[in-house]
């Protein structure tokens, strides 16, 4: 496996015109020749549909859900980041740039961190243009707010829903290519396997989620916008189906997987209530713009919150980091909530939370204006909990919630594997170790509106395509081995539910590579996953055939994701360093901050498969630094 | 945070597929926890069958927190349960009490073609936004997005309509299985903000017309898709969207660009601003 990068020569400035310059393109008449899948309809995948359409390319789309805009996109709540600098207050694309690499502890590539500030602003020109209902300040003009790890207004939002509004502005684009006849949507498809035919990504074989049928498509280029793979602990903010089999199948034809010891740790979740439960529930870090984080100052404390006074509370994150205060990045929150609870003074029944407060932003703005701000998430709150967070502070706890490794892809956005190119969270690309707050929703658009509708022309323009038939070896072989591998699981017939192994497996992942790591736990980790792979295949209980069905959807989903904890797992033990969400208690200062080891780990892990039951091999992308000198990071 | 578990009987609807006869089963469901979601009550029934090498309930879910518009089904009568504006997964058990009997049905409409026991097709609901639920530009050509104010009051109107998450509740509750809020809501979203002008005039034409194809019904004010919406949007959509048309007719006779569409009457709803 070879990692080139394909970085744009010229100034970091100039970087993304030479590159635009120097590509080749497909002249406006021959598009419709090139046939493109893409998987996933999220941010990433609607808006590249839709950005690939408009150029009139011949684009076909698949979904696992029933309709295009159910992606879980949809859930982001905060914002999106952009360097327009509306606000006045300093900000500029280098500054978008240097807080999005310094919030990634310098972890992610130069280059590509710099476009994505670049094209920050054009995505919000877009979104406006095609009727996305941003907040607006009395004048008319666009309101911000601000997000952990900036200490400026740069965070455009729609309420605490931007997710949605952005995706649905994403799906209504790609649904008026549908309209012009560009683009395809195929709902109820999940992607089973990657067609490779000659060194390129040359189709899928997707499962048809009502009929079983496995079905074959091919084409010039395969687009995976398929997300992020938190669901491997079980517990976490993603939605029921977010899952890691698209990802896992391409990694193993040959597709590099970059970081996957990067995680994030989400500070303000809903604490979990029992073993029934089934997700955990964002409450959007825009909270933390007016709420107050605090635990009581004495150990155990069980008085009602309201009856602590002042001088009785520990607002430790406005204590410890005075410059970011309630706005450090979401790494560092998590693991200062956990210390604090670790330590003694958590709160509430579990005693696995802290509180966040909106007592002084009610009494200084008054409860209409926090309504009008955080009216859903409040909501959101009360159906949860059944408890008034107007009157009472609420109850939060980190949670998985987001993903910076992924598959490792150049500057074009491409794999390792020629023509399979993947956009969004799917990719390792810009967030480096710590994705910072309303940075998903601007990388995610950034791919599919602007960035692959660039790359994917010089990739169809340089390349010789071989003729390709659906009933060429490649589909035939890939088909029957789908086919035998779910009627294999089929036939187990064991004692133990595919969610009752995915809790088994979630709970071993959050043990032992949740908020803290160590070499021992990852260690036992590393024996407990493997056996619980092979008790799987004994032991699996299932009912139903191979159509609809949704326990073998969740089997299928589950059992790609223990073989994927196994290379996680890994890749966690390799890094000897404590960086962004990879936080290994060996490595820390002496106040309990992440220690970081330029000499040794300033690279990208990009591991590659090399059969089942062979090690994995570890190769390095370094990572140079020319315009930002990685510092310690302080938020303090 | 309660500690009281209870029992309850479920009555739920099965049905193979849409041309199968379907029927109400019965399980009873022992321990339940208040602070479990509805949701995670029928998880907890369906490992227990899985268990016993039964048929598990299929249903539909993902976000579980009132997003994506996934769920949906009839609680005891109600489109998404008894809870006010909500969805069925934001609804928790500590809504009911011991020895409850719980009727579960899907949402029903010709529209929505039965999958399997509560799952269904509201694919048709795309096809009204392909039919226009969109403003026509094309990435790259936006000018920058302070060129065009928005006076806050109707950014927030148009927001309130843009909440829709297209879930079918107010299509499952209409006695007519009418999707004119939703249509309406897509309409007026857009026909608020001076980026959906250029198109008003074809988008509210051709989305009714095919609104019409797909097997709605028509509106007759009973207001049910407002009282159910988890989003709380407003019957003023309809309304909206109704005098959108109307202008549209007008302006589309001297246009002969556009297809003469006469929908099949004009429903009276009074606006609320």
């Amino acid at each position: 496996m070879k990692l080139d990068s394909k970085i744009p020569s010229g100034h970091i400035e100039q970087k993304w015109d030479n590159y635009r310059f120097n590509a080749k393109l497909v002249n406006p008449a021959n598009r419709k020749k090139f046939d493109v899948i893409i998987v996933g309809t999220g941010l990433a995948g609607a808006s590249a549909a839709a950005s690939l359409g408009e150029a009139g390319y011949n684009v076909i789309v698949f979904t696992l859900h029933d309709t295009p805009r159910r992606a879980h996109s949809i859930a982001a709540q905060g914002g999106i980041n952009a360097a327009k600098n509306y606000k006045y207050d300093g900000d500029s694309v280098y500054r978008l740039f240097y807080d999005t690499l310094k919030g990634g502890d310098y972890r992610a590539r130069e280059a590509n961190v710099y476009r994505l500030a670049q094209i920050s602003t054009q995505i919000i020109d877009h979104c406006v243009a095609i009727g996305v209902p941003f907040a607006r300040e009395y004048g008319g003009l666009l309101d911000t707010r601000s997000f952990g790890g900036a200490q400026l207004q740069r965070t455009f939002y729609a309420r605490g829903q931007t997710g949605q509004q952005l995706l649905l502005g994403a799906y209504s684009q790609m649904m008026r290519q549908v309209a012009n006849g560009t683009v395809k949507v195929f709902p109820r498809r999940e992607m089973m396997d990657l067609i490779v035919k000659n060194g390129k990504a040359r189709g899928i074989i997707v499962r048809n989620l009502i009929t079983g049928e496995i079905e074959a498509y091919s084409a010039h280029a395969v687009i995976l916008a398929t997300g992020g793979y938190s669901n491997v602990f079980y517990l976490s903010t993603n939605a029921a189906t977010c899952n890691v089999s698209a990802a896992w199948k391409c990694y193993k034809k040959g597709a590099g997987f970059a970081n996957p010891c990067f995680t994030q740790i989400h500070p303000t979740c809903i604490p979990r209530s029992g073993d029934h439960q089934s997700k955990l529930t964002l409450m959007s870090e825009s909270l933390r713009n007016d709420g107050r984080v605090w635990v009581p100052k004495i150990k155990g404390d069980t008085r009602h919150p309201n009856d602590i006074p002042e001088e009785e509370r520990d607002y430790y994150l406005e204590r410890m980091y005075p410059s970011f205060g309630n706005l450090v990045p979401r790494d560092i929150a998590s693991r200062a909530a956990k210390r604090m609870v670790d330590a003694g003074y958590g709160v509430g029944p579990t005693k696995e939370a802290v509180y966040l407060d909106f007592r002084d932003a009610i009494k200084k703005q008054g409860r209409e204006k926090i309504k009008e701000k955080y009216g859903n998430l409040f909501d959101m709150y009360y159906r949860i909990t059944d408890e008034d967070a107007y009157s009472v502070p609420m109850r939060i706890y980190p949670a998985p919630h987001y993903t910076m490794g992924g598959l490792w892809v150049d500057y074009e956005l491409m794999s390792t594997i020629p023509g399979l190119f993947v956009l969004g969270e799917a990719n390792f690309s810009d967030h480096g170790a710590n994705r910072l707050g309303a940075s998903a929703l601007m990388q995610g658009l950034a791919d599919g509106y602007f960035i692959i509708s660039a790359t994917l022309p010089n990739y169809l323009a340089n390349t010789k395509f071989e003729e390709i038939h659906l009933e060429d070896d490649e589909f035939k072989y890939s088909i029957n081995e789908v086919k035998e591998k779910i009627k294999k699981i089929l036939s187990i017939k064991g004692n133990k539910t595919p969610t009752e192994f995915h809790k088994e497996l979630g709970k071993i992942m959050w043990e032992y590579c949740g908020m803290a790591r160590n070499e021992e736990g990852l260690k036992k980790a590393l024996r407990m996953v493997p056996s619980l792979k092979e008790e799987f295949m004994e032991n699996l209980k299932i009912v139903g055939d191979d159509k609809f069905n949704q326990v073998l959807e969740k089997a299928l989903r589950v059992y790609d994701f223990i073989e994927f904890a196994e290379l996680l797992l890994k890749d966690a033990l390799h890094r000897k360093e404590s960086c962004g969400g990879h936080f290994r208690e060996e490595y820390q200062t002496p106040d309990g901050e992440a220690k970081r080891d330029d000499e040794n780990f300033a690279y990208v892990a990009v591991w590659e498969y090399k059969g089942d039951n062979k090690e994995p091999e570890l190769h390095k992308e370094k990572l140079e630094f020319e315009y930002l000198k990685p510092t310690t990071r302080s938020y303090k | 945070m309660e500690n009281r578990k209870f029992n309850i009987t479920l009555r739920v609807w099965k049905q193979k597929d849409n041309d199968s006869k379907g029927y109400f089963e019965t399980y009873k469901v022992e321990g339940v926890i208040p602070d479990m979601s509805f949701l995670e009550m029928l998880d907890v029934l369906n490992e227990k069958l899985i268990k016993e090498e039964k048929e598990p309930i299929y249903f539909e879910s993902d976000c579980r927190e009132g997003i994506c518009g996934c769920c949906g089904f009839v609680v005891n009568g109600d489109v998404h349960g008894p809870d006010e504006h909500s969805t069925v997964c934001q609804l928790h058990m500590r809504r009911f009490k011991d020895g409850d009997v719980i009727t579960i049905e899907p949402f029903r409409a010709k529209a929505f073609p039965l999958i399997r026991d509560l799952v269904i097709d509201r694919s048709a609901l795309d096809k009204i936004i392909a039919a226009g639920g969109y403003i026509s530009v094309n990435v790259g050509s936006a000018p920058d997005a302070n060129t065009i104010p928005v006076e806050k009051n109707i950014a927030e109107k148009a927001m309130d309509y843009a909440t829709c998450i297209g879930c079918g509740a107010c299509v499952a509750a209409c006695p007519n299985s009418a999707a004119m809020l939703f249509t309406g809501a897509k309409i007026a979203h857009l026909a608020s903000l001076p980026q959906g002008h250029p198109e008003r005039t074809i988008r509210v034409l051709n989305m009714i017309k095919v609104m019409d194809s797909l097997g709605f019904g028509n509106c007759t004010n009973e207001y049910e898709c407002e009282a159910v919406c988890p989003k709380e949007i407003k019957v003023s959509a309809i309304a909206k969207m109704n005098r959108e048309f109307l202008r549209a007719n007008f302006i589309s006779e001297y246009d002969p660009q556009l297809p003469p569409v006469f929908h099949k009457s004009s429903v009276d709803v009074p606006e609320d601003e």
